[in-house]
């Protein structure tokens, strides 16, 4: 059977200290576009962590929820593709394929999520950043699409070493950048093919739940809502 | 219904050909120039990136899909004034036809530029032609840019050929005309025309059948490109309407489009006696017509958008009706209803003057229209956490005002290097009983005419 790759996001666990960003970052070859730019709104963060304020002073909640492609299995932004720059690959994935990227930018449209980002020039990595790049992720060219890719380097190189040892992956054997630095292990990546991984059994929880699961697009990240129970407790003991 | 002789008719017509005056260098350079800007400013974002726009994350289109939109929308003027006047044999079309038909082909080859100027790669752009490459990957059939493709392609193809074949007796009459070397080219554009009894049947026969084809045609290109939006699922896109509302808002751009070329044409050609009241008022009515079909779509969709009460449709409806984009809805909705309402459905204001007003404020509207249904989704998608905002650049704007010269400029070399008004056909209708039963065609007329007038 294949692999039908997934995530689990425990909004309970998950702090806002943005570790996930940073690895991301520094994994994929992200580029900075600089103050200016990024205030022009051409920032690229594969994943960020949205803040959403809830309650008025001083009964005030934080509520962090980190936001990447849903990799979904109905995905808004496949058909819309002129070239098949954006297809779905036979683990679940969906893949975008730079070289093959015209820059239509149909896709961020027909996205709900708003996560796929677009080169408007071309990358800089100002010395000695350079240095950094890692040799395992192509960069991206001006006008090209990018978007989370669920580490798919990460997910190859564990899959070519189990195949060495001519045995099947095990769970836990591919973490993507963002899971691996999560200090509070919010993040769990898994086969949701595998009913014994444990993004799996995480995804079966009672609390499991799809952003914006009302649009249909079959998202493969679960989010795992916070315990209503936890904050009545909490506010009250506040009091 | 000139009163004129045909050998008039064809004098004043071939005056604008066969002489030239200053102030058609003096058109062609100023729009040449500001073409010419424009070709520079694309020049200048395809070397530094497309980044020089004004696009953004989540705005990810602005002018240029605006601007794609709303020349596509024009260039329905020439199928659906001409076809349909054709069709129902409507005795005033005969000066307004070429015209129409002329902005419809360039209207597009404005248009079809835009897919792409927009690009984040335009030097790949052939990828999304069809064509058997070594790596045996087709387009994707399922995305609305392809069909987009497919129906601009079949609509210039089409229209070219609408235009083309009325042009041919008149191409004909201007090779027995020139002078030099204009008469070899004028020769081989006229293909063979001797204006025999066979051939004018085989014309009518050919016109009849365009004609028919193209109305179809026509109304599927603007389902089409409203596809575009419709398909994706952002909120205020996503919407059944957006079919016949984007041809309902095409017809309408197109026809006040008619009107400016036309008034632009009488003036500076002298063509008064041809292009008259009658013309203004009755295209003026046929925009009000439109007007008041437009009207209603956009009742109707923000209406049942604003009952419905979702979160995400009713964050974009508010965003364009009281928010941010409220001040640019409002001057739409009275550039397009209640300016028009109030020129054309009173006669006395329905003067030529008065046409071409409204006319003026419709363009304006509906370009408006277009940036409206974009931009203001993009900038509200389902996160409130990725709401954007969008400003255009000055490449971006150098770049819309070019489209606007290069029309201009396409219509001042071909009312240079054509007649803009059908000679044969004007001549036809002067000769012909007024009325004529739909169906019957008698060209013993025309023929006639044409050899007492080579």
């Amino acid at each position: 059977m294949p692999h039908r790759w997934g995530m689990v996001v425990d909004l309970d666990r998950c702090t806002g200290c943005e570790a996930c960003v940073v690895a991301c970052r520094a994994e994929n070859n992200v580029p900075t576009v600089g103050e200016a730019e990024a205030a022009r709104g051409r920032a690229i963060h594969w994943i960020r962590v949205e803040r959403y304020v809830d309650g008025e002073f001083p009964d005030v909640r934080v509520k962090f929820l980190p936001v990447f492609c849903q990799h979904c299995d109905a995905a808004p932004c496949e058909p819309v593709c002129p070239t098949y720059a954006s297809y779905h690959t036979a683990d679940g994935l969906n893949a975008q394929v730079y070289n093959r990227c015209i820059g239509t930018r149909y896709c961020a449209n027909a996205c709900p999520y708003t996560v796929r980002f677009f080169n408007f020039f071309n990358p800089v990595w100002e010395k000695p950043l350079h240095l950094q790049l890692n040799p395992d992720v192509s960069v991206r060219e001006v006008g090209v699409m990018e978007k989370c890719t669920f580490c798919v380097q990460r997910i190859k190189a564990a899959e070519i070493a189990a195949k060495a040892e001519d045995r099947p992956l095990r769970d836990g054997e591919v973490v993507p950048a963002c899971a691996q630095a999560c200090p509070s292990r919010a993040l769990v990546f898994g086969d949701l093919n595998d009913p014994d991984s444990e993004a799996s059994r995480l995804a079966g929880s009672h609390r499991a739940t799809h952003l914006l699961g009302e649009l249909g697009t079959q998202p493969k990240v679960f989010y795992l809502q916070r315990e209503g129970g936890h904050d009545r407790q909490d506010r009250e003991g506040d009091q | 219904m000139t009163g004129k002789t045909a050998k008039e008719i064809s004098n004043d017509l071939l005056r604008p050909v066969l002489d030239t005056s200053w102030r058609f260098y003096a058109a062609a350079v100023l729009l040449g120039a500001l073409v010419v800007a424009g070709l520079a400013a694309w020049g200048h974002q395809m070397s530094a990136g497309i980044g020089v726009a004004g696009i953004n994350r989540p705005v990810f289109w602005g002018f240029y899909i605006t601007n794609f939109v709303f020349w596509i929308g024009v260039s329905h003027a020439g199928t659906l004034i001409s076809a349909i006047l054709r069709l129902t044999h409507a005795p005033w079309r005969r000066p307004v036809t070429r015209a129409a038909e002329a902005i419809t082909v360039f209207a597009l080859m404005i248009g079809a530029m835009f897919p792409l100027i927009h690009l984040g790669r335009p030097w790949l752009a052939f990828w999304l032609f069809p064509y058997p490459s070594e790596r045996r990957i087709w387009p994707n059939v399922r995305s609305p840019l392809v069909w987009d493709f497919f129906a601009i392609n079949t609509y210039l193809v089409g229209s070219t050929l609408f235009l083309l074949l009325p042009l041919i007796p008149d191409l004909a009459l201007l090779r027995d005309r020139a002078r030099g070397w204009r008469r070899h080219v004028y020769r081989l554009c006229a293909l063979g025309w001797a204006g025999t009894p066979h051939q004018w049947r085989r014309l009518e026969t050919a016109m009849h059948i365009m004609a028919i084809v193209i109305i179809p045609v026509a109304v599927s290109v603007h389902t089409i490109v409203s596809f575009d939006f419709a398909m994706a699922p952002v909120p205020m896109w996503h919407s059944t309407i957006f079919g016949p509302y984007f041809v309902a808002g095409a017809i309408f751009s197109g026809i006040a489009a008619l009107i400016v070329a036309m008034a632009v044409l009488r003036r500076a050609l002298r063509l008064e006696a041809y292009l008259q009241l009658l013309h203004f008022e009755s295209l003026g009515k046929l925009l009000l017509l439109m007007s008041l079909v437009w009207t209603y779509f956009v009742f109707a969709e923000r209406l049942t958008t604003w009952y419905g009460n979702e979160p995400a449709e009713v964050a974009v409806l508010f965003a364009v009706e009281r928010g941010p984009y409220a001040g640019l809805f409002w001057a739409m909705v009275f550039c397009n209803f209640v300016l028009p309402f109030v020129m054309l459905s009173i006669k006395r204001l329905r003067t030529i003057t008065g046409t071409v007003v409204a006319s003026l404020a419709v363009l304006v509207g509906m370009w408006l229209e277009r940036f409206l249904i974009i931009v203001p989704s993009l900038t509200r998608k389902y996160l409130p956490y990725s709401w954007g905002t969008y400003q255009p650049t000055l490449v971006e704007i150098t770049i819309t005002a070019a489209t606007f010269a290069a029309m201009g400029l396409l219509f001042v070399l071909f009312s240079k290097a054509f007649p803009i008004i059908s000679i044969w056909e004007l001549k036809e209708g002067d000769r012909r009983a007024p009325v004529v039963a739909p169906g019957l065609v008698d060209q013993s007329m025309v023929m006639a005419d044409r050899h007492a007038n080579p």
